[in-house]
């Protein structure tokens, strides 16, 4: 094949890409707007995130969204890596199929129907909706990323080396703490990174199952647009999307460079014969 | 040191010893995976200090037996005594055996030392002592400079030793070695298995390994168990096993054997005379201990570097002459092997030493040659 350039391949790189950015960069770029009308460029200013910094609400608003993604990222991760485990573990256990595609069931569960559940769940438990309930539901939603990141991870494990901790002594939670969890914590930390994003960017299931209180970002600068474009949502929106871009660029760094180190030892494997 | 250790190991045979407790017992042990009998009703001694071999092919149960002592599969039935101890219910990291892992199973996120101390620290020993021990064993395999790597930064010979100085590091009562040597070459793996040998006597430890070399389990091995299909072909030392071996499967599967098929048709004086219908011709061998009824259809074997190889005809009468041609010769450098090929289509083999170093061999293809043996030679197998 030719190795130059052809006017066909830049084109539909430069659409492909302006498709996914444009719309992203825009709002970027009016973050910046001195003008207080969303749409007519009015020279740089950073004004809108100073005012950001004195608005109570959103402030607010921000402190739940990080507190309900790094409590329910964690919780998604002990329960992602446990279920992770059992399938790569338990290989032939009754309802194994079940049980897998049930875990990986919410990846592709319409949001509508996710929240309109959990909802329901939690009138009927007489749970009341507030701060725990987003966490709750944010943790079911994001449980089975972590579960797919994990035992990705899991395949390469070398369950030899449980086996070798067990056979020296060590019972097997310790060697699960001491051998199994370093080893598979690049996979354990991305899916973190990526749970913790997802609840960051949620608000369909985070709206069904909010309450008092417990007004996250997603859904503030939902109502806020509803009243209106600010420059101050396109402020808080950049804000948001640097957070996330850092996340899922650390999530794919930490399970790249595990695989790049895996790839390193079997070479080196290789290469000693 | 080979000196001091060369009469005691002359000795060294509790097994003949009918008042000696075995150390290791595997009691009717049976083990099935599903509708697959890995090892089927199987009962073994294995005694104090003994260098224990499993010979056998892939799927003969060799590994699922060592796993099962220690500890990480349990007997579908049966049981297994460890110095009269019964075993049943005692989770890996309770059991005094450590093992050699196959590939090692080397902690990747720690150092030589820390995989070596790994086991150390779990018996909740002292740093001093932790430190004096590590020493220790880096001492023996010969490592004390590779003490701060990781594992990746060592070759296959070097990880091999980490590997088995962690697992002798606790001083089980038995280390079980899965396919030690496996991943080294042919050099470094005969290397290897004196080292083992020397370290085995030094310790005194009991030592099982599994293994499908029989070289290396002839090597390093007191006594050798053959498997196939779960369970023992053959137990015995390693001349037993080759010089007397109790079947035709193993037979074949030790060393090189020409297998002969024929009829009893005498015995007499512990002398068995074999109608070989196949090769046209009668074969006289020892009976050995086997029971050889007239009549029987029985299988003569015998090593190819026992067979003599002439161009002369031996003297009318003499008993166990094969004749034929040359088919084909392999030098192998030390020894050459004659394929030759009988009158009714068969071949045997037969091995000479090169003694010299003369390039012309005197027997060449196509020659029509002569292959003789004594009685003593060969065995007969009934099975």
């Amino acid at each position: 094949m030719n190795k130059t350039t052809s006017w066909f391949n830049v084109t539909s790189l430069v659409f492909g890409f302006a498709f996914l950015y444009v719309p992203i960069l825009i709002l970027v770029v009016y973050s910046f707007n001195a003008s207080k009308l969303v749409t007519v460029w009015g020279g740089f200013s950073a004004r809108w995130y100073v005012e950001l910094v004195h608005d109570q609400a959103i402030i607010d608003a921000a402190w739940v969204t990080i507190r309900v993604g790094i409590l329910s990222a964690s919780f998604a991760t002990v329960l992602g890596t446990m279920a992770a485990l059992v399938l790569d573990r338990y290989s032939k256990f009754h309802g194994r199929a079940l049980f897998s595609g049930m875990v990986y069931a919410p990846l592709v569960m319409p949001e509508v129907i996710t929240g309109l559940s959990l909802l329901l769940l939690f009138v009927a438990a007489g749970f009341d909706r507030g701060f725990w309930s987003v966490v709750i539901a944010h943790t079911t939603l994001t449980m089975c990323f972590v579960a797919v990141v994990v035992q990705s991870r899991l395949i390469t494990f070398d369950r030899s080396l449980e086996e070798a901790a067990l056979d020296l002594g060590c019972p097997p939670v310790k060697t699960f703490f001491l051998i199994t969890l370093p080893l598979i914590l690049p996979g354990v930390v991305a899916g973190w990174m990526l749970a913790f994003t997802l609840s960051l960017d949620d608000l369909v299931i985070a709206s069904f199952n909010t309450g008092p209180g417990a007004t996250t970002l997603p859904i503030k600068i939902y109502s806020m647009v509803r009243l209106g474009v600010t420059p101050e949502i396109n402020a808080i929106s950049t804000i948001l999307i640097s957070v996330i871009a850092v996340g899922v660029i650390v999530a794919s760094v930490l399970s790249h460079r595990s695989e790049v180190e895996r790839e390193k030892a079997e070479r080196a494997v290789f290469l000693a014969g | 040191m080979i000196e001091a250790v060369g009469p005691i190991k002359r000795k060294f045979a509790p097994w003949d010893d009918p008042t000696a407790k075995p150390f290791i017992r595997f009691e009717n042990v049976t083990k099935r995976f599903g509708d697959f009998t890995a090892v089927d009703n199987l009962t073994l001694d294995i005694y104090e200090r003994e260098f224990f071999a499993l010979l056998g092919p892939s799927g003969c149960g060799k590994t699922t037996l060592m796993r099962m002592l220690a500890g990480f599969e349990p007997p579908t039935e049966g049981r297994i005594l460890l110095d009269g101890k019964d075993l049943s219910g005692i989770p890996p990291y309770k059991r005094p055996v450590n093992m050699m892992f196959q590939s090692y199973a080397l902690f990747p996120h720690m150092t030589v030392e820390g995989n070596i101390a790994f086991g150390l620290k779990q018996e909740g020993m002292d740093t001093a002592q932790i430190n004096t021990r590590v020493a220790e064993m880096l001492e023996l395999v010969k490592l004390g400079k590779f003490a701060k790597r990781k594992p990746h930064q060592l070759s296959g010979g070097q990880r091999q030793r980490v590997a088995l100085a962690r697992s002798l590091a606790k001083r089980p009562k038995v280390l079980l070695l899965d396919e030690p040597l496996g991943a080294l070459d042919k050099k470094l793996r005969e290397e290897t298995q004196f080292e083992l040998m020397d370290i085995q006597v030094e310790l005194g430890t009991t030592f099982l390994i599994v293994t499908h070399d029989q070289e290396e389990a002839m090597t390093v091995s007191d006594r050798i168990a053959v498997m196939n299909h779960g369970v023992i072909a053959q137990i015995g030392t390693a001349s037993e096993i080759y010089e007397q071996p109790a079947s035709r499967y193993v037979a074949d599967f030790v060393g090189d054997i020409n297998l002969i098929d024929g009829t009893v048709s005498a015995v007499e004086d512990g002398v068995a005379t074999l109608r070989c219908a196949g090769v046209d011709a009668t074969i006289v061998a020892e009976t050995g201990t086997g029971e050889v009824a007239v009549g029987a259809e029985a299988g003569f074997a015998i090593r190819p570097e026992k067979v003599q190889i002439t161009l002369e005809a031996p003297p009318a009468g003499t008993p166990n002459v094969l004749s034929g041609e040359v088919w084909d010769i392999g030098y192998l450098g030390d020894i050459s092997v004659y394929r030759v090929r009988l009158a009714g289509g068969s071949i045997v083999k037969a091995t000479v030493a090169n003694l010299t170093r003369i390039v012309e061999r005197p027997i060449t293809w196509e020659d029509k040659v002569f292959l003789t043996w004594p009685a003593d030679a060969g065995v007969i197998l009934l099975k």
